[in-house]
């Protein structure tokens, strides 16, 4: 029941910075304030999401995967140039979605064999194959920058639900992924919380030789969990360029810091056992209105990395600070017992 | 249930060695449905090699393991679950981040293979299981929030929930008060009644003879005795144990009259923890001080060596008053503390034996430019080897290649190589085998000579009463009475205690 509180107050914690955070920008910037803009905030923040989810079930397991956006850019190119190249060009998306799927599950397969097989750390793992696919992308898949990219991908970048005009200002334009990306978002929650892997999941970060003792394999459910991440990366990277309008091989380097640091202060904890989707998604938001926000209060571009990566190292404080807290309550609470 | 109580679990003559050391030689032993049987044995004796043979992990030489009907020459872990062999370890595996009924529930979850996992149901597998053993607690709570008795009984609802026939308790009672012993052992009971066949391996011989019907005491890997419980008395399963004949008589040396003080405690109060607490310790005394878990004695302990705040009061060493608000204040005055919990606090487990023994007090072994000294750092790990009698062959090993009371003897060597004023010691011999226990009291003894005082917090009446020259009691946070060397006896503590 504590930690659940805990995880409450966590997520109650974000959403007042949240309010805090627009209602400073707004004040600065009128234009905030409008349906505009928060379609905006949504479309920015779809990719960011997808990768997020993927992480937040690696942190959960009491691991970490630092090769996701190589992945997701990796499996995005790759889709476009094995398109280009067989000359497909169909109606919809679903085909490059499902190619870049599953070249981000068979790059995630390669993770799972480093860290289940070999008992490679995690970190160091796929720090290594991280170099490992940017390697391979560069060299023999391509390190030019593609901007025809096939049609259909090209044309979802623009494919809205739904268009408002109001009185005055610009058009509001909210992009068809949201339903998608809400559908993919409550599945993850309901894998995670109404089935054995997604329990396994949290019993491995738990601790793995209890794990071990349960009767679950830990080399599968790790397994699993690095394809998983790879698979949803892939997906990611494939929207990325999509609503980019363009494939570049050396986009997404270095966006591991805005996700570890959302995934993060929305609760996750670092050691593993812990996390919530909600608060995955309050840590996304968050973090996009920062990105896309802090200009607006004259913070200049290049600090915003420094911002999230203070975000990030306060977010882990945090965390350390209610564990010495609690680890105090429990012995006040035997000391209590003990008087009873 | 009428089969049931005919059914006997067990081995038949197992041998098992590893890497040419013979581990277990000849082993039988044979548990009825409904019975508590007993393993003693010291450390290394092949208590857990026993353990591990029927639970799966391990394969016998040679040998037959009977489950009832059946027969097997070695087991699966799969199969000895299957079969309904189940072990409690001494961590019990539980998931901290976990709520109880999942901790529960889980393992019934995968072998009916589901997929799904529902809120509903995990809480009625974890009911009706806690139901079984007749246990009452809030299945919603996370399983790092309740108490170390709590999370037995979810280990034992557990093994009962997956049909468990033969269940291993390995140290069960080390981390509980004597309540939650008792609370234990009614648990246990209603196992007896489910005709489960119980196996309690300890070395805490007041308790076995308390619960057991019958006991098998291993010695280097062989049984040497077996039989009823009430044909065995407590000297002679000690010394089926050690092979020696160690009495428990009292070692504590004469104390010399004097009115020097080493530590002075004046009115030390934390709410709502301890308050009221005044004493002082002469010097070559060893004080004892006693009370259930909870009582306040662990943090009385830490607070005079400066790592439990405190509201208000004075500790006066010598002459100055000190102050309680860090531990390296206290080891500049003089005080040192070993910890109850040594192999989280008081070892530095993967590093040499040699490393951990100079590990405190490091600067006295600088040589020229102020660098460390190899030479001199080996011949005082060596010499505390040989002083200690620390069983080990290469003082390079890790501390993890030691036995508990060979690796307990490390961190007393480690403190007492800053010849502190005032040793405290808390739980000085938990974990760790008669022998042992009886050296250990023994070093406490030759040091107290020299002159050395001592604080000895345990819940190990026996050993207050063996090696203390004054015991307190402390209960709810005061110090409800003081025995002195005339007055002490283990009924008399027992009584104060309960």
């Amino acid at each position: 029941m504590n930690y659940k509180k805990l995880l409450r107050r966590n997520e109650t914690a974000l959403i007042i910075a949240i309010v805090i955070l627009s209602a400073v920008i707004g004040a600065k910037s009128p234009e905030f304030f409008t349906l505009a803009n928060l379609f905006d905030v949504f479309r920015s923040s779809f990719v960011q999401l997808l990768f997020a989810l993927g992480v937040l079930v690696v942190i959960i397991s009491g691991g970490i995967d630092v090769s996701f956006p190589v992945v997701g850019i990796f499996s995005g190119y790759s889709a476009v140039v094995l398109m280009q190249h067989f000359e497909w060009n169909p109606g919809n998306i679903l085909l490059p979605v499902a190619l870049a799927i599953l070249i981000g599950i068979l790059l995630g397969a390669l993770n799972s064999i480093a860290i289940a097989s070999f008992g490679i750390p995690t970190l160091i793992a796929t720090l290594g194959t991280s170099g490992i696919f940017r390697g391979i992308l560069l060299t023999f898949i391509g390190s030019s920058f593609i901007s025809d990219i096939p049609l259909a991908l090209d044309k979802f970048a623009t494919a809205d639900l739904l268009k408002i005009q109001p009185a005055e200002g610009t058009l509001a334009r909210l992009h068809v992924l949201i339903i998608p990306i809400a559908i993919i978002t409550i599945l993850v929650s309901l894998m995670l919380n109404r089935t054995m892997f997604g329990r396994s999941i949290y019993a491995l970060g738990g601790g793995i030789e209890a794990t071990r003792r349960l009767g679950i394999s830990v080399k599968r459910t790790q397994a699993k969990v690095y394809m998983f991440v790879g698979g949803i990366s892939g997906l990611a990277g494939i929207l990325y360029v999509s609503l980019q309008r363009k494939a570049n091989p050396y986009d997404l380097a270095g966006s591991e810091l805005d996700i570890i640091a959302a995934v993060v202060l929305g609760g996750a904890s670092i050691m593993g056992g812990y996390g919530t989707v909600f608060g995955t998604v309050l840590g996304v938001i968050l973090i996009s209105l920062i990105k896309g926000n802090l200009i607006l209060l004259g913070v200049s571009g290049s600090w915003q990395r420094a911002a999230i990566g203070a975000l990030l190292l306060i977010g882990i404080t945090v965390q350390a600070i209610n564990e010495s807290k609690k680890a105090k309550n429990r012995r006040v609470s035997t000391s209590d017992e003990a008087a009873e | 249930m009428s089969t049931l109580l005919t059914a006997e679990y067990g081995v038949k003559n197992i041998i098992k060695s590893f890497g040419g050391a013979k581990a277990l030689s000849d082993v039988s032993l044979s548990v009825k449905s409904g019975q508590v049987h007993c393993i003693a044995g010291e450390n290394g004796s092949g208590k857990s090699t026993l353990i591990k043979i029927m639970s799966g992990v391990h394969a016998p030489d040679s040998g037959q393991i009977r489950l009832g009907e059946k027969s097997f020459s070695e087991l699966s872990p799969r199969e000895a679950v299957r079969e309904g062999v189940q072990v409690i370890f001494q961590d019990f595996s539980l998931l901290p981040n976990l709520t109880v009924a999942e901790n529960i529930a889980i393992p019934t979850y995968i072998s009916r293979n589901s997929l799904f996992f529902s809120k509903r149901e995990t809480k009625k597998i974890a009911e009706s299981a806690l139901d079984l053993i007749g246990v009452d607690l809030d299945i919603t709570a996370s399983v790092e929030d309740i108490s170390i008795a709590s999370k037995q009984l979810i280990a034992i609802a557990r093994a009962t929930n997956l049909g468990v026939k033969m269940l291993f308790m390995d140290e069960p009672t080390t981390a509980l008060t004597r309540k939650e012993i008792k609370h234990l052992f009614k648990v246990v009971e209603q196992l007896k009644e489910r005709g489960v066949a119980t196996v309690f391996v300890s070395h805490k011989i007041d308790e076995i003879q308390e619960i057991c019907h019958t006991i098998t005491i291993l010695r280097n890997g062989e049984v040497v005795a077996d039989g009823l419980m009430k044909d065995f008395k407590r000297d002679s399963i000690s010394e089926a144990m050690t092979g020696l004949n160690i009495s428990e008589t009292r070692i504590a040396p004469p104390l010399k009259e004097t009115t020097e003080k080493v530590i002075e405690v004046k009115n030390l109060k934390t709410k709502p923890t301890f308050s009221d607490i005044s004493f002082s310790i002469a010097p070559g005394e060893i004080l004892g001080i006693t009370g259930l878990l909870g009582s306040g004695r662990t943090e009385l302990a830490e607070a005079i060596f400066g790592q439990y705040p405190i509201d208000s009061g004075e500790l006066i060493v010598g002459e100055k008053s000190i102050q309680l608000n860090s531990s390296s204040a206290a080891l500049k005055a003089g005080i040192g503390y070993v910890p109850p919990d040594r192999l989280t606090q008081g070892l530095f487990l993967e590093q040499s034996i040699l490393r951990n023994l100079v590990a405190v007090g490091i600067d006295q072994y600088q040589g020229k430019g102020k660098l460390l000294s190899k030479n001199r750092l080996t011949e005082a790990g060596e010499k505390w080897i040989k002083d200690l009698r620390i069983k080990t062959k290469n003082p390079s090993n890790p501390v993890t290649s030691l036995s508990g009371g060979n690796q307990q003897r490390v961190v007393l060597a480690k403190w007492l190589a800053m010849n502190p004023k005032l040793m405290i010691l808390n739980g000085p011999t938990v974990g760790v085998d008669i022998g042992s226990k009886r050296e250990i009291l023994e070093i406490i003894r030759d040091r107290a000579q020299e002159g050395m005082a001592f604080l000895v917090v345990s819940d190990d009446i026996p050993e207050l009463v063996q090696i203390c020259h004054r015991v307190l009691v402390i209960k709810n946070g005061k110090i409800s009475k003081s025995f002195d060397e005339l007055e002490l006896n283990e009924e008399i503590l027992y009584e104060e205690l309960s």
